[in-house]
């Protein structure tokens, strides 16, 4: 995977993830930072050192692998205590140092297991021990949550995101789940085809995406095809929407907009954007509901819109009735259509 | 906290990094030198005449012009081919009943089948004489043709290849998923319908590869058709003839570079299969079991058992043989010809010393074979070399014995060779061994390495701990299992090979198959057929023992290994 202009810098404390499709080199640039792999061009910085062309063991970092890489044949003791032994501390200093990694993990007491002996969740917590038992200033962690299955994944995203304030060590995690990334970075790296896309809060890369890909990629969206009529009006179908940022009049534009941001309740006369349609489709999603709205007047065009499963009942959301609803022209992300 | 990383820290590691690639290098030189500068001596020897002068091809024209060494080429040729076709068959009839069906005794039955990769190559041809020789016991079956020639040979070859098609094709019919006959069955497909479109299919790779493997055995063996080729000549006794008999260099030279071209098509064919090979099953697939069938199990045993007494017949003839005093004369008790092969004969440092040599083979073999896979698999850089590494470590494979012997006394031998003081060692011999049998080591030790989690090594550099020591305290003891296998396999092949090392044996370093070979030529088959016999109980001794080994010691010293209950 080719990666190019990649620029981005990482504050000390912070909790950074990086989040792509796969191939889209977010692994690759993980594995150069970790020396594993070698960039043709370009600098690394870590504190003030360059560290572009050391060898992985003369960088400062810690790491957890998705397939947890733990030794098979040590107990969770050599596992954990393997990077100190080589530091020629003192043994009774090791097995002290593995006992308060154990406990900060959550899983004390457990020095004589074998991995095998332990769940995929608890051999994650002995490998990210491992990674934190030198107390290296980088943690680094490659799709550590991938392999476990949906509960312990959800418990874990947590723990991991609490252990890693306690210990406040600078952090990059690489994953694919758009949902572990927005809850538990501080910034969120959006990368696609070997180039960052975006670079921010999980918040502004939810609300405020910087590209249609990044739109696309994190949460739901609605694309309508529009056409600008300037000073932040388009034309989508016979509807003239307001919305975003200005384009010059005739520019071929796409509007994005999210399910939920839009206002289905109360009075809506006083609110701009508003829309009427028929409820072609209902897909059922447990706390809520999507529903496939066809506006006449957009000319073919759907739109899904969330609902509550509060105003499913109250609205009377079913297949066939009829919907008024207002788009949020704060909301609208409007990008250049793509030919 | 990245001040806790000081210079001379960072220093050491690359040093380890550095180790890591000298080892390779030196890897590398070590197979350049005991593998391809003895084949390129021949190329080399193959051209010239006996004064170095460059002639040409003229060697070639030479030896084609010869009626009676070019019709070698046909009857090896046509030999290997029919060997194949029997052998494969047989074989696949064979997997197919330990695989495909429910009969009794599947482990016995497929022990005993896998027994004569024990024996040298020539014990069955002894055997086989006594069976149907000029005073054979079974002489009337021949129906009057002789057995010397291509009837013994391929009869013989039969039995030593047997064991290695078998081997590759129950791995091939293991692979088959069971998915593909339910959903057959739910079809309502009849028997022999999915016997052609799923079985057939499913294993043609395996087929192939076990015929160019048999095919390969044949044309390169040399111990078989020395004993019971008769006037009936060969490639691979061809070039025995000439170099030992006639002192013929150059166009032994040429002989053995016929011997190399169809195996290296074979190996060519082959690696082009294996790479499919391992295409064929998925994640998904679900390995398929079979179901009782009364009349087919009964008649699957029937079948296997036959074989298998077949096969302990060839054994327990040439077992037999080295008990009475003299077939069909006296058939009384005696011990004399051990006592021959042993302690009185010319020949009777040559157990002890194949005893010492496969113990040597054992240990260089394994250290050799297994670091060279871990450093090609495990470590980095050096990126153009490992391909030319891989290259070379299959390679090895596809050069019979008797060309990689040829090769050796033409490059060791040489006065102006730095490394001549090896010739007439037991060294040479070990090392030429290890180089012979590099492939099915190599292959062990890599899947063993392939199925370790990439990243260990990954993990140890981020730790700070070198490569090395992560090899011996996590690799090694992980691996073990396969490193106890690459061992067993070295020594058991050393005792038994006869085409790699019967140029390269010394009078004080002679070797039991050469023993065999000389004794046998001599007339003293009954000592021949005992220090066979005990060839042939040495290595069941160290399967046994490394049977123990992994059955017994392992399972109590590595707890890690079993998958207790989850706590």
């Amino acid at each position: 995977m080719a990666l190019t202009g990649v620029s981005l810098s990482v504050a000390q404390g912070e909790l950074v993830c990086f989040l792509g499709p796969s191939g889209c080199g977010k692994t690759t640039l993980l594995r150069i930072i970790a020396g594993l792999e070698t960039q043709s061009e370009g600098r690394i910085v870590q504190n003030g050192r360059d560290i572009s062309t050391l060898p992985p063991a003369s960088r400062d970092y810690g790491i957890v692998f998705q397939s947890y890489a733990l030794f098979p044949n040590l107990t969770v003791e050599g596992n954990v205590g393997y990077g100190l032994v080589n530091r020629r501390l003192a043994r009774a200093a090791i097995r002290l140092r593995v006992s308060e990694l154990l406990t900060l993990v959550g899983l004390p007491g457990s020095e004589g297991k074998y991995p095998s002996q332990l769940s995929g969740g608890q051999q994650q917590r002995i490998a990210l021990a491992r990674a934190l038992a030198t107390s290296p200033g980088l943690l680094l962690l490659d799709e550590p949550l991938s392999a476990l299955d949906a509960l312990e994944r959800i418990r874990l995203r947590g723990e991991i995101r609490q252990l890693q304030k306690k210990v406040g060590v600078t952090t990059i995690m690489v994953t694919h789940d758009q949902e572990e990334a927005l809850s538990m970075a501080d910034r969120v790296v959006v990368m696609n085809k070997g180039a960052l896309e975006q670079v921010g809060t999980p918040r502004e890369i939810y609300e405020q995406p910087a590209s249609p890909f990044v739109a696309d990629f994190v949460g739901r969206v609605n694309v309508l095809n529009a056409v600008s009529l300037g000073g932040g009006r388009y034309q989508v179908g016979r509807l003239a929407i307001e919305g975003g940022n200005g384009f010059d009049v005739g520019t071929r534009v796409r509007l994005y907009l999210r399910p939920e941001d839009r206002i289905v309740e109360g009075n809506l006369d006083g609110e701009s954007n508003r829309v009427s349609g028929l409820v072609a489709k209902v897909e059922f999603l447990g706390g809520h509901c999507l529903a496939e709205v066809k506006v006449p007047e957009m000319e073919g065009q759907a739109l899904s819109v969330f609902f509550s499963l509060n105003q499913v009942r109250e609205l009377g959301i079913c297949e066939g009735a009829h919907l008024e609803l207002a788009l949020r022209p704060d909301r609208i992300r409007v990008f250049a259509s793509a030919s | 906290m990245s001040a806790v990383l000081t210079l001379p820290h960072a220093a050491r590691f690359r040093v380890s990094d550095l180790v890591a690639r000298a080892l390779l290098v030196l890897a590398g030189v070590g197979l350049a030198v005991f593998l391809l500068a003895p084949m390129a001596a021949i190329f080399m020897r193959a051209v010239q005449d006996s004064n170095g002068e460059f002639v040409g091809l003229r060697h070639f024209v030479a030896y084609f012009a010869t009626p009676a060494l070019a019709r070698s080429v046909w009857n090896s040729l046509w030999v290997s081919f029919l060997v194949a076709a029997i052998t494969v068959p047989a074989a696949f009839m064979f997997a197919y009943a330990l695989t495909r069906s429910c009969m009794p005794y599947k482990g016995t039955l497929r022990l005993i089948a896998l027994i004569p990769l024990l024996a040298p190559s020539l014990l069955p041809a002894i055997a086989f004489i006594q069976w149907f020789g000029n005073q054979g016991a079974l002489k009337g079956l021949m129906g009057g043709v002789s057995i010397y020639g291509a009837p013994g040979i391929v009869l013989s070859e039969v039995f030593n290849t047997f064991p290695h098609a078998l081997m590759i094709l129950i791995a091939a019919l293991a692979l088959a998923d069971g998915r593909l006959y339910e959903a057959a069955d739910a079809l309502g497909t009849r028997r022999l319908r999915k016997f052609f479109t799923i079985t057939l299919p499913g294993c043609k790779y395996g087929l192939l590869s076990a015929f160019t493997v048999v095919f390969t055995y044949t044309i390169s063996d040399f111990g078989a058709p020395k004993v019971i080729g008769g006037t009936f000549n060969v490639l691979a006794v061809d070039v025995f003839k000439q170099v030992i008999g006639q002192f013929n260099f150059s166009i032994g030279a040429v002989v053995g570079l016929l011997l190399l071209v169809p195996s290296v098509v074979a190996f060519g064919v082959d690696w082009i299969v294996r790479r499919r090979l391992t295409a064929n099953l998925t994640a998904r697939s679900v390995p398929f079991a079979p179901k009782p069938r009364t009349g087919f199990d009964g008649l699957m045993f029937a079948y296997c058992a036959l074989v298998c007494l077949a096969l302990l017949a060839v054994l327990g003839m040439a077992a037999y043989t080295s008990l009475i005093q003299l077939w069909p004369y006296n058939l009384s008790f005696t011990l004399k010809h051990y006592h021959y092969a042993l302690v009185a004969g010319d020949y009777a440092p040559a157990f002890w010393n194949s005893l010492k040599m496969g113990a040597w083979t054992a240990v260089i073999g394994t250290v050799f074979v297994f670091s060279t896979a871990y450093l090609l698999e495990k470590t980095r850089g050096l990126g153009p070399l490992r391909p030319i590494l891989r290259l070379l470590a299959l390679l090895s494979m596809a050069v019979p014995g008797l060309v990689l012997g040829l090769g050796y006394i033409m490059f060791f031998n040489h006065p102006s060779n730095p490394l001549n003081f090896l010739y007439q060692t037991m060294a040479i011999l070990a090392i030429s061994t290890v180089v012979h049998y590099y492939t099915s080591g190599h292959l062990t030790a890599v899947t063993a390495l392939k199925a370790l989690d990439d990243e260990y090594e990954s993990v140890s550099a981020s730790l700070k701990v070198p490569f090395y020591k992560t090899f011996w305290r996590v690799t090694v003891p992980v691996c073990l299992p396969a490193i106890l296998e690459i061992a067993r396999y070295y020594f058991v092949v050393s005792i038994s090979t006869l085409s790699c090392v019967v140029f390269l044996y010394a009078p004080h370093t002679i070797l039991a198959a050469v023993a065999i070979m000389n004794m046998d030529e001599a007339g003293d088959v009954g000592p021949a057929a005992a220090l066979g016999t005990l060839t042939v109980l040495a290595s069941v001794l160290v399967c046994v023992l490394y049977a123990l080994v992994t059955n017994v010691f392992l399972t109590r010293s590595q707890a890690w290994r079993l998958n207790p209950e989850k706590s």
